[in-house]
């Protein structure tokens, strides 16, 4: 005799719903697995170390590493040289601060004109880039004492009779680094009267446009363009047309190191340091070796 | 000399657009497989917020959103560290780059993978689902090696196009291919006339020599996930 | 934040009468080269689909150069690279060409935009069913009249949801032109960031508004698809 076993619907295997999502799910079960594993083994050492890190914080920044931010394309104050590395005054004198302060600087490049974004990102901790104190940029940040001096003046073709003025501008294209207060100056005083305004992100492209023609002028600082261009091979032909700028509250007084308003105990660091080495000659010696005039004005 | 001193900075600069790529590719490879997942999931939960990722980051251009995300992401930060009381981690430009490049491009591989999964017949996970096969072995063995030939051609499209980005990443200051021939023509800028042309096109030769590489590698990776299946004459 | 939304509106937008800046710069540099490049990838396309070696190598060897390199490369190359060429500023032709960064812009656009058209045209015009074909050549048209009334019509109607989606990443890849000085959306939008310091508000207005653009274009070519591609519904 044969007896069937009685078949339960019970106990046919159950099918899943299957969704396609529960096939993917079967991917993120995966990492749900990885999770589970990371978490049994190491919960106590994770917290441990947690809670230790949470008692240490809290105390000042002793500042052993100090990060500037530099605009490379600006010689002699900071350019690259042919195997990456950062030359110029700006890099000399940061580096004659680090040493003074025991500290380690590192050099990061950025565009002059997210300097202060990046200062108050704190992706660095100063702004070593030739930047002049105006008051608009004294409303975002901070400044050290004055580390240089030099006024804003006008480059174009030797011979081409222009003037920094709007009149002689009208309708001539002139080229300004973004960020600088030479654009806010050429903004507020030439656009608004007919002159063709044109902002590049960093100095290289103004002198090679210009170089090629599509820019009849160029508005930078006056030792810059004196050392790093008009002297140089490139240079030839252009020459400064027009006196210096005067304009204290766009063009600022001075360049100094940029820094966070919060950071006052580095701001005193620094200002000891420069005093310092003002007064031990060291300063001299490092710009004696880019200027063959007083960079430092009165 | 033939790159006038700057043979090393451009051969750098190749090593880190290749090394950028390649990371990137990574994480936008998990950031889609995820997505992708939340995508498709019936969860409205997990759904809705995928679509909206994919959307937005489809509808803006990927230069603004570099832009956009550099500044941000390390002010982000510092305000969630500065909450938690912690000490502030320092985002190197090289990983907020990768971070940037595998978050815009995850949103494009969500879409691919989103294509390769419904492209697989279903009748397939059904028939593996009645076999008994867990949901990590569906996955596994049937879902994703099919997917993967169907999505093939789009992740070969997009990789050439993360490739490409990279000659963006140069304008957010990371020292690749473009960014050492930028520096390469100032520095030279005394010796001809030539330089600007020259440097430029060595970029140009480099990025193809690197999309040719990827096309051939794409090829042998097609004729693997295609095994067995029979192309037709035509 | 207010401060930068009531000064900068006007130049995100329109800019001034003389001085176009902003979104219809954007919109101009993505006609412009969208239409230069259609006109462009029609014959080239014809071309790269064709069984004759004389014409379809020259053309994918334009479209394999165009495609393996960055656009940024090329923009740079026209504008930065090609101008300092003596022979370029020889010509007085060339000359006043080059000079105007606009023009270096539309064409470094056009020609990219041309070599991916070119591709999808072609694969559109290699897909035409043999059939078609055969019974064109069956009523003796000539090669002309087969183009014209066979074969580009059914192969622009194919490449139609492929040749949309190149048109938004033209409309993505106008944002170049801000490096070649060209005064485009992203432009404004970097002159904003640089003045009042919110690198996020900045952006982000003009990330809203390419998002905008982006989904009116896909709406108008979603309108296109039914009307052109109703036979498929």
């Amino acid at each position: 005799m044969i007896r069937s076993r009685n078949v339960n619907e019970n106990d046919l295997p159950q099918t899943r719903p299957l969704t396609l999502s529960s096939a993917f799910l079967g991917f993120a079960h995966f990492l749900d697995m990885l999770r589970r594993i990371a978490q049994e083994r190491v919960p106590a050492i994770v917290l441990f170390f947690t809670l230790m890190s949470w008692s240490l914080c809290g105390s000042a920044k002793d500042w052993k590493v100090i990060r500037f931010g530099v605009d490379p394309s600006y010689p002699p104050f900071e350019s690259k040289a042919a195997d990456g590395s950062l030359v110029g005054f700006d890099i000399d004198l940061g580096n004659a601060l680090c040493a003074k302060l025991n500290a380690k600087c590192v050099w990061v490049e950025n565009d002059f004109d997210g300097m202060i974004p990046a200062l108050q990102a704190r992706k660095i901790d100063a702004v070593l880039s030739d930047m002049s104190v105006t008051e608009k940029r004294l409303q975002q940040i901070d400044f050290t004492d004055k580390i240089s001096y030099s006024p804003t003046r006008m480059v174009a073709k030797a011979g081409s009779n222009l003037l920094p003025t709007a009149e002689s501008l009208r309708g001539k294209n002139i080229g300004v680094e973004q960020g600088t207060i030479q654009e806010t100056y050429a903004k507020i005083y030439f656009e608004p009267h007919g002159v063709n305004v044109v902002s590049y992100q960093n100095q290289d492209q103004v002198y090679a446009d210009l170089k090629s023609g599509r820019l009849d002028a160029s508005l930078q600082d006056e030792a810059q363009a004196s050392v790093g261009f008009l002297r140089t091979p490139e240079g030839e032909g252009f020459g400064f047309c027009g006196p210096e700028l005067q304009d204290p509250k766009i063009l600022g007084s001075a360049a100094a190191i940029g820094l966070r308003k919060v950071d006052t105990d580095l701001k005193n660091a620094l200002n000891n340091a420069l005093a310092e080495l003002l007064k031990d000659g060291s300063y001299q010696t490092i710009a004696k070796k880019y200027f063959d005039f007083n960079i430092y004005g009165n | 000399m033939l790159f006038e001193g700057y043979g090393r900075q451009l051969w750098n600069g190749t090593l880190e657009t290749i090394q950028l790529a390649l990371l990137s590719l990574l994480l936008a490879f998990v950031i889609g497989l995820v997505g992708a997942a939340a995508k498709l999931s019936q969860n409205r939960w997990l759904s809705f917020p995928a679509a909206i990722y994919t959307t937005l980051i489809r509808g803006v251009p990927d230069l603004v959103l570099m832009l956009l995300l550099f500044y941000s992401f390390q002010d982000w930060l510092n305000r969630l560290t500065d909450a938690l009381n912690q000490q502030q981690i320092d985002i190197d430009p090289f990983v907020a780059g990768v971070c940037v490049l595998g978050f815009i491009y995850g949103a494009y591989f969500t879409e691919t993978f989103r294509g390769g999964v419904l492209a697989v017949p279903k009748g397939q996970l059904e028939a593996a689902a009645a076999f008994g096969l867990t949901n990590w072995q569906v996955f596994h063995r049937v879902l994703f090696p099919q997917m993967m030939r169907f999505a093939l051609p789009g992740i070969s499209n997009n990789w050439q196009v993360i490739l490409k980005a990279t000659a963006l990443v140069s304008i957010i200051g990371l020292h690749e291919v473009v960014r050492a021939a930028q520096d390469a023509i100032t520095g030279t800028s005394s010796k001809g006339a030539y330089h600007a042309f020259f440097f430029l096109a060595v970029a140009g030769v480099i990025y193809l020599m690197l999309t040719t590489f990827s096309n051939l590698a794409f090829m042998a990776l097609e004729r693997h996930y295609s095994i067995g299946i029979r192309r037709s004459e035509l | 934040m207010t401060e930068l939304i009531r000064q900068y509106w006007q130049q995100y937008l329109f800019g001034t009468l003389g001085h176009p800046t902003g979104l219809v710069v954007t919109l101009w540099l993505t006609a412009a080269s969208v239409g230069l490049g259609f006109v462009l990838a029609v014959p080239l396309s014809v071309a790269r689909a064709s069984t004759n070696r004389w014409l379809s190598v020259p053309v994918s060897f334009y479209t394999y150069i165009i495609r393996g390199t960055p656009l940024y490369v090329q923009l740079l190359l026209l504008y930065s690279g090609v101008y300092t060429l003596d022979s370029v500023r020889a010509t007085p032709l060339l000359n006043a060409f080059f000079r105007d960064a606009f023009n270096c812009t539309i064409l470094a656009f056009t020609l990219n935009t041309g070599a991916y058209t070119t591709e999808i045209f072609a694969g559109a015009i290699k897909a035409t069913s043999h059939g078609e074909i055969e019974a064109a050549r069956a009523y003796g048209m000539s090669n002309f009249t087969l183009y014209r009334c066979i074969i580009l019509p059914s192969a622009l109607r194919r490449a139609l949801p492929a040749y949309s989606n190149e048109v938004i990443l033209m409309l993505h890849a106008t944002t170049l032109a801000a490096t070649a000085t060209v005064p485009d959306l992203l432009k404004v939008a970097r002159n904003a960031s640089s003045e009042y310091y919110l690198p996020f508000v900045a952006y982000g207005i003009a990330a809203a508004l390419y998002l905008c653009i982006s989904s009116m274009l896909i709406w108008f070519f979603r309108k296109a698809e039914r009307k052109w591609l109703a036979y498929l519904r």
